[in-house]
């Protein structure tokens, strides 16, 4: 008499795939995140991760909610389109707390960001050439930036 | 009683089924409602970029803002969003001379040659539809919001560089402190809380603008219908979500 009978070498097979499955889930379950998925084939935490990320510029609304002085002088001239933080450079932190004092942009070179002549510019701009314009000094004491008149 | 054939496999197929009901279900429960950013929706929006070629005077103010809001490095010289300067020669149209000193960061020296045609470009991630390096990241880790954005978990990010080179428009790179692959989240961390990106914020001119395809009263829907909108290599069916207006040909 045989040890055993021929269809029971299937018990064996079956105890070696089900051995394997769960090594295989046990494995899987302790390297792939549980929020990996939710979204589609990546970590959906990431998300959160990306959005964590601390604010640098406050963003136009922020200025004008205490300057509303500066935002009513700048309304209806050559500049009123732009951006406080255009030249005054990022301000979240002086939005957060007025005491932190905002940066004084150089009252030259900030001007000569966008005023200097270059020929792929578009011709609406208005430019200048500095040296020949006025040797040194601050633009600002001419034409006040936040009313510009030529 | 042996069991004939046809309910062995009837039986086998039921506990398949079953089996496989039951993991999704138990997955459920250990994951619990999949959380949400308070106060915004991703399923609401389908952001794009417009870019305005003819309103750019090469500040570089957009290079600048997006190095600070997202402290991308500053040496080496790399860059999320960045401008180029593009000269045709009208004796040799075929090359045009395209030049952007350290991205445009401190503006454009003044061009030289008189007579020859002269523009910006400000280029950055296409945000694509179909996007060439979300399909050859091999672990998940580039991927596509459900607002559109392209984006990069940098925790999986393993830094194998199969990115870097897939995409067209070579708005990839690999950061060098923590050597996984960066690129411009379209200021994600921005526009998820109702703000700007941070070089729309700074644009002097209005040359670009950050525009909501799945709301219907945004004013995108308008601009793009009047006026001839194009996309950088429409040939590679990357289906771009950042559109040029007044787009010269020479420009690739």
């Amino acid at each position: 008499m045989p040890p055993f009978r021929a269809y029971e070498h299937l018990f064996r097979l079956a105890l070696l795939f089900a051995a394997g499955m769960i090594a295989f889930l046990v494995v899987r379950w302790a390297l792939v995140p549980s929020d990996y998925g939710r979204y589609g084939p990546y970590r959906a935490n990431a998300l959160t991760e990306i959005r964590a990320r601390p604010i640098v510029y406050a963003g136009q609304a922020a200025c004008v909610d205490c300057h509303t002085d500066v935002a009513e002088a700048r309304r209806t001239n050559a500049h009123a389109r732009i951006s406080c933080e255009t030249c005054h450079g990022p301000l979240a932190s002086h939005a957060a707390d007025p005491a932190v004092a905002a940066p004084t942009p150089d009252p030259r070179a900030v001007c000569a960001v966008c005023h200097v002549p270059d020929t792929a510019k578009p011709a609406s701009l208005k430019t200048v050439v500095f040296d020949d314009h006025a040797d040194s000094g601050a633009c600002t004491s001419c034409h006040p930036p936040h009313a510009p008149q030529l | 009683m042996d069991p004939d054939r046809r309910t062995f496999l009837l039986e086998t197929a039921k506990l398949v089924v079953l089996t496989a009901a039951s993991a999704a279900a138990w997955d459920f429960v250990v994951e619990g409602a999949p959380e949400r950013a308070p106060g915004y929706d991703d399923t609401a929006h389908w952001w794009a970029m417009l870019i305005d070629v003819e309103r750019c005077i090469g500040c570089g103010r957009c290079v600048q803002a997006c190095k600070t809001e997202n402290s991308v490095s500053l040496e080496p010289r790399y860059f999320r969003t960045w401008v180029e300067r593009y000269e045709i020669d009208p004796d040799d149209p075929e090359h045009p001379r395209v030049t952007s000193p350290n991205g445009g960061y401190d503006g454009f020296p003044p061009s030289e040659k008189p007579g020859v045609k002269t523009f910006f470009v400000p280029k950055l991630c296409n945000q694509c539809a179909d996007s060439p390096c979300v399909q050859v990241c091999p672990v998940g880790a580039t991927f596509q919001t459900r607002d559109g954005v392209v984006l990069v978990d940098k925790e999986y990010c393993l830094g194998c560089r199969y990115c870097v080179q897939a995409c067209p428009y070579g708005c990839r790179f690999i950061d060098p402190e923590t050597h996984t692959a960066e690129k411009c989240t379209l200021c994600y961390h921005r526009i998820t809380k109702g703000l700007q990106t941070a070089c729309v914020e700074v644009c002097p001119t209005g040359a670009r603008y950050l525009g909501d395809l799945k709301n219907p009263k945004d004013p995108i829907h308008e601009f793009l219908r009047t006026h001839k909108v194009q996309v950088l290599k429409p040939q590679m069916a990357t289906h771009p979500k950042t559109y040029y207006n007044g787009l010269d040909g020479a420009v690739r």
